[in-house]
């Protein structure tokens, strides 16, 4: 389905999908306070971007949303957690949490745990929705078709 | 037994009987959304054991595993038939798999009685330390995520390079240049 | 067979059945759905495993200020947080598994597997 699904999907869409990404960053950015994390979080942003690529078709989404840029979040979020975790080896050990505790239950407290979980929600979210865009832009190459 | 063991024992059942169908099912599509079924059902499974962020977490992914599988099933043509059934073959599998059952039924009752694990006992291990000092040494609520990303941190960074693992190994496989061939049909040595 | 191991019983049922899958049929997208099966029975056995009777979920409010009480009224934190990277994996996994089925389809146009494996060169 190269062109998408019809309009009514389309319009809801419109409306809907950038809820979804906001409720999946909520959900990231709260994971020390309320059930969920990076993991729930950047799942839920993965599925309000398949929504949007579901729904448009792949070469109009190809267009905004490249494959590049889920690559992009992928690496920055592996590299962001890995440097969290370095940065704790200054302050006394390999992934110490080295930040202030902070009041609990807000969203400023926990020290490096809203930062990972931020990491890991871009981590999961871009590899979840660029895998899923590998899938949908494959076109099956003629030179390799074999059908024996 | 109270309310809620029965109810969990029929949410159990649902998913073997969920599964089942799924095995012997011959159209492909059918399969897949009984799988589904499965993964909601175990969704709200791990809601009432006392897992939210699982719940959520198993939902999400549910979804979007149907939605791959289903655009995969739905644009290719197949006709793959379970013709003539070797029944000595799936016999012998039934065996097998009988005696790890009985084996493993065995091994059970080594284990902590449902409902009483190991945090009940007089040795809890580091667990309870976790839930008693989680607020107080991590500042965070949510003890899950003070484990893994605290006191664990470095086993939620060993997974977050799997997925990239297996990210980075679906985009290889995916693509399409890389590969070239000679006019005469020979691939060249790399 | 007592209650008290019923439930551990019932997810090994559901990892046997997964495994019939994978061993027993010719799809690849069946095999794949018997992967994806015991995945489910492995996550269902390790959240049975850390229940405990009459307690709630590991999250504090900030209505509970003593933290032995805490302790004591919660589920085991750690088997969740082993499943929950778990989960995402599986995903991850899945992923994988249907990209070799898409390229295999691509190249002998069917998904039996005993048809793929009469490989040519």
């Amino acid at each position: 389905m190269p062109t998408g699904m019809s309009l009514i999907v389309k319009t809801i869409t419109r409306l809907v999908a950038s809820f979804i990404t906001l409720f999946g960053v909520y959900v990231t950015l709260f994971g020390h306070v309320s059930p969920g994390g990076g993991f729930a979080g950047g799942a839920i942003v993965a599925a309000g971007l398949i929504l949007v690529l579901l729904a448009f078709g792949r070469e109009e989404t190809n267009r905004m949303i490249t494959h590049r840029l889920a690559l992009g979040a992928d690496c920055a979020g592996a590299l962001g957690f890995l440097a969290l975790g370095l940065l704790g080896y200054l302050a006394g050990g390999y992934f110490y949490n080295f930040l202030d505790p902070g009041t609990p239950h807000t969203i400023a407290s926990a020290g490096t745990i809203p930062l990972c979980n931020l990491a890991i929600g871009a981590k999961v979210g871009g590899a979840l929705f660029g895998v899923f865009l590998a899938l949908a832009i494959f076109r099956p190459d003629p030179r390799t078709e074999d059908r024996s | 037994m109270d309310p809620f063991m029965w109810f969990l024992l029929v949410l159990l059942a649902f998913m073997i009987l969920g599964s089942l169908i799924a095995a012997e099912t011959e159209d492909l599509l059918s399969s897949v959304v009984c799988v589904g079924a499965v993964g909601m059902v175990l969704a709200l499974v791990d809601l009432f054991l006392g897992a939210p962020d699982l719940a959520i977490t198993q939902l999400v992914v549910e979804i979007l595993t149907i939605a791959i599988l289903i655009r995969v099933v739905l644009t290719r043509r197949d006709e793959t038939h379970e013709t003539r059934k070797d029944t000595l073959a799936v016999g012998g599998v039934m065996l097998s798999l009988g005696v790890l059952l009985v084996l493993g039924g065995w091994a059970f009752t080594g284990l902590h009685p449902f409902g009483e694990p190991l945090l009940n006992s007089a040795e809890p291990g580091v667990a309870a330390q976790y839930l008693a000092g989680g607020l107080a040494e991590t500042g965070a609520a949510n003890a899950v995520m003070a484990v893994l990303l605290d006191y664990r941190a470095y086993d939620t960074f060993g997974e977050a390079t799997v997925i990239f693992i297996s990210v980075i190994g679906a985009y290889a496989i995916l693509r399409h240049k890389g590969r070239v061939r000679h006019a005469d049909g020979n691939e060249p040595h790399r | 067979m007592s209650v008290t191991i019923l439930p551990f019983l019932l997810a090994l049922v559901l990892l046997l059945i997964g495994l019939y899958v994978i061993i027993a049929k010719k799809n690849i997208i069946k095999i794949i759905l018997g992967v994806a099966i015991v995945e489910y029975a492995i996550n269902l056995f390790l959240v049975l495993l850390g229940y405990r009777a009459g307690a709630a979920a590991p999250i504090r409010t900030p209505e509970q200020t003593d933290a032995a009480v805490f302790a004591s009224g919660a589920v085991d934190p750690l088997p969740q947080a082993l499943i929950l990277t778990a989960i995402v994996i599986g995903l991850g996994c899945l992923a994988l598994l249907v990209s070799l089925a898409v390229r295999l389809h691509e190249r002998f146009g069917t998904f039996d597997m005993t048809r793929i494996r009469e490989l040519k060169g």
